[in-house]
């Protein structure tokens, strides 16, 4: 039984490949994901292994919220250094003065995110090196005038030795001339990020006072316990002033995150590997039953000859584990190659993964094996408990008869069963507005789909009926014949469709919910009346000088640039921000509504405007006087660096106005004037400004804002759409991203439908050649095909997109506990898209198929030479 | 059923050709067909010229391995010729290409095949109306049902192939092969796979259909009595024809087949 196992493997090639392929694309999927995640480890690993190498403790600096020109010191000081070096046991003290530095490229854009452009100082040794940041090009920055840029960081920005660099720390442009670069293991930096060095002196005063340090590297003699070393060097140190971390504890801290981050990333690849089995299981499952359909007699010849019921079903369940073998081992070697190309991918989304050799583990190569072949035996179980019912007389009976197809009543009562169930506690999860509803909604969707699948033959038929009517009309010949063969198996139409439905209702449900989540955003943007063209904000508020907003007015094309300043207050009873604007100007960036008073009122100095919802918080009215007091502290003001308010604690001001609630001013407002007096200090002047363009002028307008601020690389200006995408998270990278993953789920439903045409032509061989012979044309019968093949894609298609609609109407309940402003809508577009792809997709299956069926001589396929 | 007058004798229907009784539908010239080269070359026809006569009943009778498939499939334009001419009509088959030799079929000839005449899928009417649709064309309703009635497949036509018998599906192949009029219909061992009182009533219905619509009919069989209800029986032995009979009778043609075996044992 074994060898006529092993024989049906390898008669048919093309067929084996064509199967095979559903496994391989799963095993591979798997394999990759394992791969890449050892991989990407193990390459974090190095860097920070990297990173702390030679560091037994780190002492660091505690520095408050420190304003530009504040003259401080740390208390990590040259003293303190010297006493820390000669205790027992310790090596070296490195210290250093750290900070960031925003470099400005040669086109005047700031380089790298704001956490990773760092600025240090660069210790050169007797010898003028220094051997952490060890020279690529030039020498060591060793005056005020001189940087030294990380290499990768001097090349983007296009800068050569002996060019000036632009770059800001806290405050106005400076620039320095480039006189070499270094490398650096710093992590931040090798994943994506800046560093540039100053001389010890120049980086002292940039970042951590004259003469002190932000943090000491201790190293420690052979034998020394670090985490000893570490108490010993904590109580030396002055009190709340600085801390002390051992080497090993620093390790350890990024050790876990970075298992953590490895482990969700591929955590979340092998959700879409599952996927990509679960529809590959499908096509293997429905590739046997035409398989043992199409064996019956073969099957009873055995069963007549005495083969046992057993050893039919054995042979079958055999010549799956070889197929899945083969797969598997192919699908380890596509596997190889995902693992390579998953880097490039996810780090084009925006992660910033570290180079790393491929780490192989021979365990990927197990699991890789273990899952590709059980997979492959469980799809083809029940095909093979079908095959042995096969009666041993079937191989007597002279006619080739079509096994009577089997009642669909059982099925449609089960698929009734679990859709009803699932439908029902959808329904319930739509009544849900919390996240408790989340494990319901999981149970509920699979059930939708299990029972979406079950259900799929009775639903093909008045589907396919359906659009079959449409094509007679337009082939009158073609389009009925590849109707009835589709109606002709509902089973084998429904399994071929059932992989691409899975597949579409992923992806039509995760687009619904994107498309949501942006209407919802669009909708909020609309009703909080954030109305201005662009966003000029800075880092940390630094950047924007006092008189910035009346610089960015005078820019031609500029309408209105109105300064937002918020400091935290009281208002009556509890914390809110009080926001200080140009209020003549304000209802030109912001729809401003007043319910009662008008903007007018609130112009005068002493008086205030707020908001709906404080005022009925309060229960204020227009025309009371209202108490307000300064924190003088950072708190209230929500998502906004507050000014530290000076001057009086308190204030009583007369409420000129009551507006309805407005993201810009989200409580209370005042003219700049009358807030003057309680922001102080004159870099905090402006947290963000809002301009608003004439019309008509608002298109590229962000490079002229930028260079009437001097061309700060701290300053950031954002348009309405960058304002749009940060307010809907990064949905649509997501959305991108899982398209490209769930585009492999549709590359092995494609695979299903050829495999499927393939064998459907090769069954009616004999009809085709009849058919040619009473006239017709080649071009026809490839029409057939092909019209088959887009029927049961387009079907597939409609039921995925039907099916993933209705998960993500009611699963998007869920989503808006924790996303507000999430609005359901459907992306008819995109639907309209999918549809089209799936047509194309039935089209391109059907090439190969069509083509074999075209080629078939009437006399031959009729089998009468 | 009557057999005795299946077809109103004054058929309502055009009978094309009816001024020249004598007009050729088909005509083979120094026909030849090789299949093979060198050690394995075979040649099935060996230039056989013969007319099909319009509005006659021709039988091909023959040994197996004698050619008379390959005659058949060759004038159906179903086969290449190797050498010589096969003509339906004024149209020379040599000189159509695949989609010109689709289109005669489609339009022109008629086929009545063993078994697997019918599509699974559709039902009786749907597979007497399969030519006209492929050729894009309304059938002439008006004849179908004459057709239709005539077959006596009035009760049937919404079956499935899998829901009639096999005489019914056979008649079902006829009245399809008749429904698109064609200039001739080729029948191959149409009875093969019939019973007896089956096969009889088949081969009726194709007989009188000759006289009535004018239609020409050519018969593959081996079966002398099927045979028998030509009007002429030509016999094939060695890919050359080898005799001719006018009117057979069952005993005349087994009579020549058996003249024929004892002539190829002596061989």
């Amino acid at each position: 039984m074994l060898r006529t196992a092993l024989r049906n493997v390898f008669a048919h090639k093309a067929r084996l490949v064509m199967t095979a392929l559903a496994i391989i694309l799963g095993t591979a999927f798997v394999s990759g994901t394992l791969i890449f995640g050892d991989t990407a480890g193990n390459a974090y690993r190095n860097v920070s292994a990297k990173n702390y190498r030679g560091v037994a403790v780190l002492v660091t600096a505690n520095e408050g919220i420190r304003a530009p020109g504040d003259q401080h010191r740390t208390a990590l000081d040259e003293r303190l250094a010297d006493k820390i070096r000669a205790l027992p046991g310790v090596a070296s003290v490195r210290p250093s003065a750290t900070g960031y530095a925003t470099i400005a490229d040669k086109k005047q854009r700031p380089m790298g995110e704001e956490w990773q452009s760092l600025g240090a100082d660069f210790t050169p040794g007797k010898d003028g090196k220094d051997s952490r940041y060890p020279l690529t090009s030039g020498r060591g920055p060793a005056a005020a005038d001189e940087i030294a840029l990380s290499t990768k960081a001097a090349a983007d920005g296009g800068y050569r030795l002996g060019d000036r660099v632009r770059f800001a720390i806290d405050g106005p442009v400076l620039t320095k001339k480039l006189v070499g670069t270094v490398d650096t293991t710093d992590p931040r930096v090798t994943s994506g990020g800046t560093l540039a060095l100053f001389d010890t002196a120049t980086a002292q005063r940039l970042y951590s006072g004259a003469g002190s340090f932000s943090e000491f590297s201790v190293g420690a003699r052979p034998g020394v316990d670090d985490v000893e070393l570490t108490e010993r060097i904590q109580r030396m140190l002055p009190e709340e002033k600085a801390s002390a971390q051992s080497g090993s504890e620093l390790a350890r801290i990024q050790a876990d995150e970075i298992t953590m981050s490895t482990r969700s990333l591929t955590k979340s690849l092998m959700v879409f590997a599952g996927i990509a089995l679960f529809v590959g299981a499908f096509i293997v499952a429905n590739t046997f039953t035409m398989l043992i359909s199409q064996r019956r007699r073969e099957i009873a010849l055995l069963r007549a000859v005495g083969a046992s019921r057993r050893q039919v079903v054995r042979s079958t369940l055999v010549e799956a584990a070889v197929l899945g073998l083969l797969a598997s081992v192919a699908g380890f070697v596509l596997g190889l190659g995902v693992a390579l190309g998953l880097r490039p991918l996810l780090n084009s989304t925006g992660a910033h993964l570290p180079d790393g050799p491929l780490i192989v583990e021979p365990a990927s190569f197990g699991y890789a094996l273990v899952i590709g072949v059980v997979v492959t035996v469980l799809s083809a179980w029940l095909p093979a408990r079908r095959a042995a019912r096969v009666a041993p007389v079937e191989a007597l009976s002279e006619i080739d008869q079509a096994p009577a197809q089997r009642s669909l009543v059982v099925r449609g009562v089960i698929g009734a069963v679990l859709g009803g169930a699932g439908v029902a506690t959808m329904f319930y999860v739509a009544t849900k507005t919390s996240s408790e509803g989340i494990n319901a909604g999981m149970a509920g969707s699979a059930l939708v789909l299990a029972g979406a699948a079950v259900l799929a033959p009775l639903l093909s038929r008045p589907l396919v009926t359906f659009a079959g009517k449409g094509l007679a009309r337009m082939f009158p010949a073609s389009g009925r014949l590849a109707t009835r063969n589709a109606l002709r198996n509902p089973r084998r139409t429904a399994a071929t469709a059932s992989a691409l439905m899975i597949g579409l209702t992923l992806i039509t449900g995760l687009t619904v919910l994107g498309h949501s989540a942006t209407l919802g955003v669009d909708k909020m943007m609309e009703r909080q009346g954030l109305t201005a063209d662009y966003q000029v904000s800075s880092e940390g508020g630094w950047g924007l000088g006092k008189d910035a907003a009346g610089r960015l007015s005078a820019v031609p094309g500029v309408a209105a640039a109105v300064p937002l300043r918020t400091v935290g207050v009281d208002l009556g009873s509890d914390a809110g921000g009080l926001t200080g604007t140009d209020v003549s100007n304000l209802g030109k960036v912001a729809g401003l509504r007043f319910t009662s008073g008008s903007a007018e009122a609130v112009r005068a100095k002493n008086t205030i405007a707020v908001s709906e919802k404080t005022a009925g918080e309060r229960g204020l009215r227009t025309g009371q006087r209202l108490k307000v007091t300064y924190n003088g502290d950072e708190s209230g003001a929500e998502d906004e660096k507050p000014g530290r308010a000076k001057g009086p604690k308190t204030a009583t001001y007369t409420i000129g106005g009551i507006y309805t609630d407005n993201e810009v001013v989200p409580k209370a407002f005042v003219s700049l004037a009358t807030i003057a007096s309680h922001v102080n200090q004159p870099s905090l002047a402006n947290e963000r400004i809002l301009v608003k363009a004439e019309p008509g002028k608002a298109s590229g307008l962000a490079d002229k804002l930028r260079s009437a601020l001097g061309s700060n690389p701290l300053v950031k200006v954002k348009d309405q759409s960058v304002l749009r995408a940060e307010r809907s998270g990064s949905i649509g990278d997501i959305l991108n991203m899982t398209y490209g993953l769930l585009g492999m789920a549709l590359v092995i439903a494609v695979v299903g439908v050829v495999n499927t045409l393939a064998m459907s032509v090769f069954e009616r061989t004999r009809e085709i050649g009849m058919l040619r012979a009473i006239g017709l044309a080649r071009r026809d019968v490839k029409r057939m095909v092909r019209l088959e093949s887009v029927m049961i894609c387009v079907f597939g298609a409609v039921l995925g997109i039907v099916v993933g609609g209705f998960l993500a109407w009611s699963g998007g309940h869920l989503v808006k506990s924790s996303f507000p402003a999430y609005e359901f809508g459907l992306p008819w577009p995109r639907i309209g898209l999918f549809l089209l792809i799936a047509l194309v997709v039935g089209v391109l299956a059907a090439v190969w198929p069509a083509r074999r069926a075209g080629r078939l001589s009437p006399l031959e396929s009729m089998g009468v030479q | 059923m009557s057999r005795s007058a299946p077809f109103p004798t004054s058929a309502p229907f055009p009978t094309s050709g009816a001024a020249a009784p004598v007009a050729v539908a088909a005509r083979a010239t120094e026909l030849s067909k090789v299949y093979g080269q060198g050690e394995t070359r075979v040649v099935a026809l060996d230039a056989v010229s013969v007319e099909f006569r319009r509005a006659e009943f021709t039988a091909i009778m023959g040994p197996s391995g004698s050619g008379k498939s390959t005659l058949m499939h060759c004038m159906a334009g179903l086969d290449s010729l190797s050498s010589g001419s096969a003509r339906i009509g004024d149209v020379e088959l040599a000189s159509l290409n695949d989609r010109e030799l689709t289109r005669l079929r489609r339009g022109r000839v008629g086929f009545v095949f063993q078994a697997f005449n019918l599509l699974p899928t559709l039902n009786a009417i749907e597979n007497i109306t399969l030519p006209m649709d492929i050729a894009g064309r309304r059938p002439d309703q008006a004849w179908l049902d004459q057709i239709v009635a005539t077959m006596g497949l009035s009760a049937r036509l919404t079956h499935r192939p899998s829901q009639l018998s096999g005489g019914q599906q056979q008649r079902v192949a006829v009245a399809r092969a008749l429904a698109s009029q064609p200039e001739i219909i080729f029948a191959d061992e149409p009875t093969g796979n019939l019973d007896s009182r089956s096969g009889a009533e088949l081969l009726g219905f194709l007989q009188e259909s000759v006289p009535a619509l004018r239609q020409t009919v050519v018969m593959v069989t081996h079966d002398p009595v099927a045979a028998s209800y030509a009007d002429r029986v030509i016999f094939l032995a060695d890919g050359r024809i080898v005799d001719e009979l006018r009117g057979p009778s069952a005993d005349a043609v087994l009579d020549r087949m058996k003249a024929f075996d004892s002539k190829g044992r002596t061989n």
